[in-house]
């Protein structure tokens, strides 16, 4: 325990009514059945949870994808989102790449002490309506709370289970030569959301995330029988990061055509004056399908229903060649490798 | 940002590229001072639209390649001092010193921000008094009005928790530097557009007359870098040697006198190391005696020693323009941005790193 005074001599105020999140909450007695009472449970209101039980039972029917996801983010609310939608819409999304349609979560909460309930309000509601909007439930849950400085307020894990709807394996192994493919809307907007409300940089025009769930469209093209081989999508280290590692499982060459990538004038902006490339840069709402030549403008025709892949566009192929590389068209008839960040993605001087 | 657009027009860019065929009459060597340049060169592979006999060498126009070797040392030491935080561009956090980066400085629980201004530092030391606020002022003239502006407000403030590690460079005597030298190759210079916004070109004229080389100063965008290499090579043609202004949506004659006016009052030119090329006469800025009380050096002891080591690469001659990247037998071998011999691989505006960004897979896949 740290310095000062003791979780014990705590004043016995109402945890709810206290302004900020106290060590207490997190001691497994009756100040963090409040918090769970008076907060968390009310906003995630679900049955299973109500239950207050260990864990939930649950019965999927058939295959299973399962994921997990822990989201570190700082801020924890910036334009266009916060770390409760991230949470759900990631893992959600990932559950969507393996083919699954999402049924269930559960929420880890690591709290700092000293997090204004205010902020805890908004995460788990937001975290509720993410849920909400997808159709899937939050059925079981953890929380600890950590000493002040321990954490950046708040952090979050979240593990999701879905019922598998593609009839066949979906993944880099099932990439072939002659694939096209196919990037669900621009990249780029949540990096730049995220580093400049992180920094405070006065940018003329405000970006928002990106972060959506990408679930209804995908389950769209599963539904329709479009034979989709792989899919995924292009968070950490951006759509630079998600293709190579697709072009080196997959032992193929994928040609990307630079002009065809859609990035947002704000984004391209902004990243000119960092020094980012926006190829590079993590998106929270988008993603890469693999499929046939052939099967390709009907996959389009689907995304395009949906407001999160109206955008979608074909940006490249999948080309022979076991070098696992991805190479840029450039606009000049030129080509050049792209190759994933190294690293940290540090601001440049001049 | 919507004019970008215009300046990567692909048919203008083909015209440029046909023009400077067409205009070429024998071997050409140009060079690019800027590292932004070459970066662009090579991201967008300017460099193959130009025919056979036009070489563009890659400049010393990076100024955290330049850094030198004492001043990285002296901000990783202030880093590891209690009371400071340590506010840097990003770039600086993996330069290497004589052992160790930044980043390292960090990890080891170094307080060093990343800012993006030198007017952010300027903020933490307003808010955190009781700390010991030191902004690495790194870069040429570009920056520098920046950093100026910081140190005057300072003082304006009696901000007694500020100062600065000042390592400005300045573009002139780079030039004189590789113009001097035996085995300089270098027949006209496309001039860095930034630098010039600030400083002007006036000062690029004794050289362009005294070398008889012609210096355009050029922008950052495929147009803006063709269009420079074809009015130098016009000139080359036509037997002259001036300083034009292809960046002319930007740069005036006499740059922005209001920034110039600030910087020569804040900081003084003086003698200047340059990691990989060496002692430069006048080649460097110092804070000036009326704010020497905002110099880190002066606070905190001056930086000193920081030997170079041979890194077992080339960066000094790339950093030079004698050689290129592919050139050195460590490149993308042992030598990559993970694990960097060189400092011109380290930097997003190194000549290294470019090439290993844009071209290294190249020999992978024939």
């Amino acid at each position: 325990m740290s310095g000062g005074e003791s979780p014990s001599w705590n004043c016995p105020l109402p945890e709810a009514e206290s302004e900020v999140v106290r060590l207490a909450a997190g001691g497994g007695g009756r100040a963090m059945q409040r918090l769970l009472e008076e907060v968390i449970r009310p906003l995630l209101d679900d049955p299973e949870l109500a239950r207050a039980h260990d864990g939930a039972v649950l019965d999927p029917g058939g295959e299973i994808a399962f994921t997990t996801d822990t989201f570190v983010v700082r801020p924890l609310v910036f334009p266009g989102g916060d770390i409760g939608a991230l949470a759900v819409c990631g893992t959600a999304n990932d559950l969507a790449m393996c083919g699954a349609e999402p049924l269930v979560l559960s929420l880890g909460l690591v709290l700092e002490e000293g997090l204004p309930v205010a902020v805890l309000r908004r995460v788990l509601a937001s975290v509720k309506t993410s849920a909400e909007a997808i159709g899937l439930r939050i059925v079981t849950g953890d929380l600890k709370v950590v000493e002040r400085g321990r954490a950046d307020g708040l952090y979050v894990n979240t593990t999701g289970i879905g019922r598998l709807r593609s009839r066949h394996r979906i993944g880099p192994a099932a990439v072939r030569p002659g694939d096209v493919v196919i990037l669900s809307g621009d990249v780029g907007r949540h990096g730049i959301a995220v580093l400049a409300a992180r920094e405070g940089l006065g940018f003329e025009t405000m970006v928002a995330t990106d972060c959506a769930p990408v679930v209804a469209p995908v389950l769209a093209l599963l539904e329709a029988g479009v034979a989709v081989h792989c899919l995924r999508d292009p968070t950490r280290g951006g759509l630079a990061s998600a293709l190579v590692e697709i072009a080196e499982a997959a032992s193929v060459r994928i040609l990307v055509e630079e002009a065809a990538v859609p990035v947002r004038e704000e984004v391209r902006a902004a990243c000119e004056l960092l020094g980012f490339d926006p190829l590079h840069l993590p998106c929270e709402g988008r993603f890469l399908a693999f499929l046939a030549a052939p099967e390709a403008e009907r996959a389009l025709g689907i995304l395009r229903n949906f407001a999160v892949s109206r955008e979608a566009v074909v940006i490249g192929r999948v080309e022979e060649g076991a070098s696992g590389r991805v190479l840029l068209e450039t606009p000049f008839g030129q080509e050049r490798p792209l190759d994933m960040p190294s690293g940290e993605q540090l601001p440049r001087i001049c | 940002m919507r004019f970008r657009d215009e300046y990567r027009d692909p048919a203008r860019v083909r015209r440029l590229a046909r023009a400077i065929a067409r205009t070429v009459t024998r071997p050409r060597t140009l060079m690019e001072v800027c590292g932004g340049q070459t970066h662009a060169i090579l991201r967008f592979g300017l460099d193959r639209l130009l025919p056979e006999t036009v070489t563009l060498l890659h400049g010393p126009g990076c100024p955290v390649c330049v850094t030198p070797v004492a001043h990285i040392d002296k901000a990783i030491a202030l880093a590891g001092l209690p009371e400071v935080i340590l506010c840097s561009y990003g770039d600086m956090l993996r330069v290497p010193g004589s052992s160790g980066d930044l980043a390292g400085a960090r990890a080891r629980g170094g307080d060093v921000r990343v800012v993006y201004s030198p007017l952010d530092a300027l903020g933490i030391a307003r808010r955190e008094p009781e700390r010991e606020v030191v902004f690495f002022a790194v870069g040429f003239e570009t920056t520098a009005p920046a950093n100026a502006m910081a140190v005057w407000q300072a003082k304006r403030e009696g901000l007694a928790n500020f100062s600065m590690l000042v390592s400005h460079v300045l573009v002139p005597p780079a030039l004189h530097a590789i113009l001097g030298s035996p085995g300089n190759r270098v027949e006209g210079f496309l001039a860095a557009g930034h630098v010039c916004t600030i400083m002007g070109y006036r000062e690029y004229e004794p050289i362009a007359a005294r070398y008889r080389v012609p210096i355009v100063v050029t922008g950052f965008e495929p147009v803006d870098i063709l269009e420079g290499v074809l009015m130098c090579l016009r000139q080359l043609e036509e037997g002259r040697a001036e300083v034009e202004n292809q960046y002319t949506r930007s740069v005036r004659p006499e740059g922005n006198p209001q920034a110039r006016r600030l910087v020569a009052e804040v900081f003084r030119v003086a003698s200047r190391h340059w990691r990989g090329i060496g002692e430069l006469p006048e080649s460097g800025l110092v804070l000036a005696p009326a704010f020497a009380a905002f110099d880190a050096e002066r606070r905190f002891g001056p930086a000193a020693g920081g030997e170079e080591m041979d890194a077992g690469c080339i960066a000094g001659l790339v950093l030079r323009g004698e050689r290129k990247p592919p050139d050195c037998p460590a490149f993308a071998s042992r030598c990559t941005p993970e694990r960097p011999l060189g400092v011109t691989m380290v930097s997003s505006e190194g000549a290294c790193a470019a090439y290993y960004r844009y071209r290294h897979a190249e020999s992978l896949r024939r």
